[in-house]
């Protein structure tokens, strides 16, 4: 078949089964944008190239599939480069495509040309710079190949425009082979053999669950080796809603933001078993202190994650679901009362601090409520600050998911993200929750989510802070409070009504339930504004 | 301690700044680095010299592994391992000193590989720490300049990789 490159590009995309796609065009992808109108392929015009990666991002995590984000050269391709860090940080498959300049000028710093691939070599999987159009379905079929197997993560494609514009004999491959990259994806069975075993012989074992889990199906088949063997689960950020959160056998995130019993029980554990975490440093602060007091299994599908952080008594290379299968035909049933009674116990003690400003939403019990009164499969996506520890620990997942930047913890990510979550699954509830600050990084995507109709729900905490900033100045600074305030922000909800989306504001409980029935009935986007207090702690 | 890595790539475009960017990103120390053709036209071979402890290797290791463009690697210590590593030195002369340096010269296995009438230029070829006696060695004579090529090594004996 004779095709233009850009056809091509279109057509490689079509072969990939992809349906949606998230951009913003520019002279130097304009042929790709051609083609595309010959196509069934949905564009969604976002306002901001960075929320055209995180868009791809929420699509991506709710299909578990590469999710294809598209922007032109030079300013373009660099506005998206948060969104692909954000997603490489967090093992989020995404094709992202960006138009370069024409090869004859590469290296000429011409107009809108930067080194892309250069720029983003630290936060991809991989990259390609197409330089010979006969490269082109290879380079497509590998991208969503690497992207979407292994450890997911971002995949770049820089096409120069007179690579889109050349024509030439067109066919998709159907296999690919790439001699430096065979992912593992079964476990070493002697290495199963030992975890199982070390099951059995725990007193105290810890499942440690992270956001590996949801590359798979792997959160069912991690359920049923709690429940078989009545292993205590806390999670990673990344990692809630791993178990539904309101499972006798949870105890709740772990880390600088999380609950306490969960904390304490990694220092109390004598088994560890980790799942899908890199332990990142917000999730365990110093791995040195447990290393040698207790055995550590340590299950990724990346073995550079293990022994990486801390070191692992039982390593296991491989895909979660698939070593929690092999696992779960050789671990017999066991118990671990006395352990579980103890935590149980604590966990009962626990009271959240909770305290009742007058005039003002509790956000605490806000997210509790409204995490009862939605769809027991919502997606919930969290930005970032005092507003996402506060759905971390008080939003209850049950079949849904939680979603957030966990890695690099990006302002701006919830409305973009949740604008994908939605199209991935329309008839899904989508309920964003951010902060007054976050918001004013993003608001510009209400007009995209009212150009393309992505009913989201949107709840924003509103303290006229940067409140987890303003928090960490109150503790660690002596109250000298700088740069955190946001004196100047809009009537947030009026704001809303400028683009046509219901909106309302909220600042006292008894106005909650009715509140949250209003958002949650809306067909249409639809934000409730909650005035919180400036002094609301984090935990 | 010292590792040398041995690592097979593609050769194309790109792969050597993939490499180099992870080092510096990761905060690796490569003390040398050399890149050519395989027998295989196709795969570059990459050898890494890093000094550090076993951790840091093995995180070397893996981090490279992840690349794509890397098709296999291993880590030797260096009596597994035959090396060289080349340097040519241009040395100031006098007429009445090239004869002490070109019997030094004979005694280290170099070849005078350019003279003029005020400079010696020596190529030697051996392990990179007898080298650097070898260079100590010449220093009196004054080291106009000096270029080296970083390590190159094979496996010794019937083992190849590859
Ligand atoms: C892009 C970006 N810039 C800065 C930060 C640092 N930061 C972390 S939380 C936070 C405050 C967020 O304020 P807001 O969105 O109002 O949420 P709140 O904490 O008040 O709930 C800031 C500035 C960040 N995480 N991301
Ligand atoms: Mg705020």
């Amino acid at each position: 078949m004779q095709l233009t490159g850009a056809q091509a590009m279109v057509k490689c995309l079509e072969a990939e089964g992809v349906k949606v796609i998230f951009g913003y065009p520019g002279a130097a992808i304009c042929p790709f944008y051609d083609a595309l109108t010959d196509s069934s392929i949905r564009h969604i015009l976002v306002r901001q190239e960075q929320n055209a990666g995180h868009a791809a991002s929420g699509y991506a995590r709710i299909t578990r599939r590469p999710a294809v984000c598209v922007a032109t050269s030079g300013p373009g391709a660099l506005n998206l480069l948060t969104a692909v860090a954000t997603a490489y940080v967090d093992s989020v498959p995404l094709v992202v495509i960006t138009g370069q300049v024409a090869r004859s000028l590469i290296g000429k710093d011409v107009f809108q040309e930067a080194d892309v691939t250069g720029a983003a070599e630290p936060f991809v999987k991989h990259s390609y710079l197409i330089k010979d159009i006969k490269d082109l379905p290879r380079v497509f079929k590998e991208a969503f190949y690497i992207a979407g197997t292994g450890r997911q993560g971002p995949v770049l494609i820089d096409v120069p425009v007179d690579v889109q514009n050349e024509r030439f004999s067109f066919s998709y491959p159907d296999s690919v082979n790439i001699r430096g990259y065979k992912p593992t994806v079964k476990g070493h069975a002697g290495q199963i053999k030992k975890v199982a075993q070390a099951i059995t012989e725990a007193q105290r074992p810890l499942i440690v669950a992270g956001g590996g889990l949801f590359a798979t199906e792997a959160r069912y088949r991690l359920v049923e080796l709690a429940e078989r063997c009545e292993i205590p689960v806390v999670t990673t950020m990344m990692g809630i809603g791993g178990i539904p959160t309101e499972h006798p056998l949870y105890y709740g995130m772990l880390g600088m933001h999380g609950k306490q019993v969960a904390n304490r029980a990694t220092q109390e554990a004598d088994l560890l078993f980790v799942i899908g975490a890199r332990l990142g440093d917000r999730a365990v602060s110093n791995p040195a202190l447990l290393e040698g007091r207790l055995r550590v299994v340590h299950i990724d599908i990346d073995p550079a994650e293990i022994g990486k952080n801390m070191e692992a008594n039982i390593p296991l290379v491989g895909d979660a679901n698939v070593i929690l299968g092999q696992l779960l035909e050789q671990v017999p049933e066991c118990t671990h009362s006395a352990w579980r009674n103890m935590l149980d116990r604590r966990r009962a003690e626990y009271r959240p601090q909770l305290r009742q400003f007058d005039g003002c939403i509790n956000p605490k019990l806000f997210l509790e409520r409204l995490s009862e009164l939605a769809d027991p499969d919502a997606v919930v996506v969290a930005d970032v600050g005092q507003n996402q520890i506060w759905t971390a620990n008080h939003f209850k997942i049950r079949e849904g998911r939680f979603l957030t930047t966990g890695g690099m913890g990006t302002m701006g990510y919830s409305l973009g993200a949740g604008i994908g979550a939605k199209l991935a699954e329309p008839e899904r509830q989508v309920i964003t929750v951010g902060g007054d600050g976050s918001f004013q990084m993003q608001m510009m995507e209400l007009a995209t989510m009212c150009q393309h109709q992505v009913p989201l729900k949107m709840v924003i905490m509103s303290n006229l802070r940067l409140g987890m900033v303003y928090e960490l100045q109150k503790n660690n600074f002596a109250g000298n409070y700088s740069g955190v305030f946001l004196d100047g922000s809009p009537d947030i909800p009026k704001l809303a009504g400028a683009y046509g989306i219901p909106a309302e504001r909220i600042h006292s409980m008894d106005q909650a339930d009715a509140a949250i029935g209003r958002l949650l009935k809306a067909d249409t986007p639809y934000l409730l504004e909650c005035i919180v207090n400036q002094d609301e702690s984090s935990l | 301690m010292k590792y040398t890595i041995s690592t097979l790539v593609e050769n194309h475009a790109g792969v050597l700044s993939r490499i180099a960017g992870l080092f510096s990103r990761r905060g690796f120390n490569i003390d040398s680095l050399a890149v050519g053709v395989t027998e295989d036209p196709t795969v570059s071979r990459i050898t890494i010299v890093v000094d550090g402890d076993d951790y840091m290797v093995e995180q070397v290791e893996k981090q490279l592994n992840k690349l794509i463009d890397v098709i296999k690697l291993k880590s030797f210590s260096a009596e597994e391992l035959v090396r060289r590593e080349l340097a040519m030195v241009k040395i100031g002369t006098k007429a009445s000193e090239r004869g002490d340096l070109l019997s030094l010269s004979k005694i280290m296995g170099g070849k005078i590989c350019d003279l003029s009438n005020e400079t010696m230029t020596i190529e030697l070829s051996a392990e990179s720490e007898r080298l650097e006696e070898y260079l100590e060695l010449l220093r009196p004579y004054g080291i106009r300049e000096l270029v080296r090529t970083g390590t190159i090594a094979l496996q010794k004996g019937n083992v190849s990789f590859g």
